[in-house]
């Protein structure tokens, strides 16, 4: 484990079915760092997020967490009796933080009107706001985004970039499946 | 480890299943439609009826919790939810057993609770019985919907594991269903049922929760 690194990974390796979908990626992520995971659909960059976080175990190699980490999936994992207000609102319990911040959450992402409409009428890119204000909710050093983008109008994309580089000026780490370029200043890409 | 992801994940099933997401009263119309047919088919004799009343009751109820424990996992595995519980922190048999506890508690206990009205159909005498009837509904209740979890969280990345569930849970309701009945029947060799009835839903409730918890893991992996 590289010293002082929030995250670091060393040779993972994955097997899917009977095929390799990855070998020997290496990768740190320290105090401030944007890694984005590049490569084909199909690569492996959920499957290698999702061994980050500690969800899928490898086949070879490890994975060192040293702080808490925020997880944003394709799959947003919102009810479809959910509200954004609700949705908030179970997550900062089950966290154990304050209720009390969610309006402001709300209101950051742009969500104070269809905060009380339950998630099955929500748009795609309201969804992917509320699963977006998780990261607000819990101040946590390592944000493990999978696409984080997908579905944002121009504003939601111009806000998750503006979040992301306030979390790394806090000291905060990212990484990221990002496709294209999407105006993302990364310190180091990685391929797989 | 603090509770408050525990407590979220029930609130959050329980929620769940009153908006229809589980589909609460299902299992409800189930047993209702059992209880009401039975007697159609089998004939108004009194007697057979009330002979045969308690143990149909509990087979219904068997057969019921069945009926909407496919959702309660799968769904998680859909939406995304259940990457989020297996990264609070808390224990995945913990975050299981919550879940399992509210579906019973929305989808089982009303069940039992409305055990009474359906024994009339079978021509039971009010009496303490039903009572006693209502007791035993309840706590085998649990340890069908516990072990049915077990089921449900095994086949939780299967579409269609409706019978896959009942496969894996039905070998598992034997024992419950055994001393459940022999308790209701009263007759000889039933006085310690209740207690061997007791002594199986503690089991489930003591052995299902790892089991569905190692399965969700499974199920995320």
């Amino acid at each position: 484990m590289s010293i002082g690194a929030l995250l670091s990974a060393t040779d993972l390796g994955m097997i899917r079915g009977e095929r390799i979908l990855f070998r020997n990626v290496s990768l740190a992520a320290h105090a401030g760092d944007a890694i984005v995971l590049r490569g084909a659909n199909g690569a492996g960059k959920t499957t290698l997020l999702r061994i980050l976080a500690g969800l899928t175990r490898p086949e070879t190699g490890k994975v060192d967490r040293s702080a808490p980490h925020h997880w944003i999936a394709h799959r947003e994992g919102l009810k479809p009796h959910e509200t954004p207000f609700t949705h908030l609102g179970l997550w900062a319990r089950a966290w154990g933080t304050s209720a009390g911040q969610i309006d402001a959450v709300l209101d950051k992402m742009a969500l104070i009107r269809p905060s009380g409409v339950s998630a099955r009428h929500l748009s795609a890119g309201q969804r992917r706001r509320t699963a977006l204000g998780r990261l607000l909710l819990q101040e946590r050093p390592i944000w493990l985004l999978d696409e984080p983008l997908t579905a944002l109008d121009a504003d939601g994309r111009e806000l998750l970039l503006g979040m992301i580089s306030e979390h790394r000026m806090r000291g905060g780490a990212i990484i990221a499946a990002i496709h294209g370029d999407a105006g993302f200043d990364s310190t180091c890409e990685v391929m797989i | 480890m603090s509770a408050a992801p525990i407590i979220s994940a029930f609130r959050q099933a329980l929620t769940e299943a009153w908006a229809g997401g589980a589909g609460a009263l299902m299992p409800l119309g189930f047993f209702a439609g059992a209880a009401v047919l039975v007697p159609l088919g089998i004939g108004t004799d009194p007697n057979t009826l009330r002979a045969v009343g308690p143990g149909i009751l509990w087979v219904a109820l068997a057969l019921a919790s069945l009926v909407t424990l496919e959702r309660i996992f799968q769904a998680d595995v859909e939406d995304g939810a259940l990457d989020l519980w297996l990264q609070t922190g808390a224990p995945a048999s913990m975050i299981a057993a919550a879940k399992a506890f509210a579906h019973w508690l929305t989808a089982g206990l009303p069940l039992a609770i409305l055990s009474p009205v359906f024994a009339v159909m079978f021509q039971a005498k009010a009496d303490t019985s039903l009572l006693t009837h209502m007791g035993l509904y309840a706590l085998g209740g649990l340890a069908f919907f516990f072990w049915g979890g077990v089921g449900a969280a095994l086949s939780a990345t299967v579409r269609r594991g409706g019978l896959l569930i009942s496969l894996i849970a039905l070998p598992l309701y034997v024992p419950t269903a055994i001393f459940g009945a022999l308790a209701m029947s009263g007759g000889p060799g039933s006085t310690g049922a209740p207690l061997f009835l007791a002594a199986s839903t503690l089991f489930a409730l003591a052995v299902a929760p790892f089991a569905m918890g190692a399965a969700l893991r499974l199920a995320a992996d």
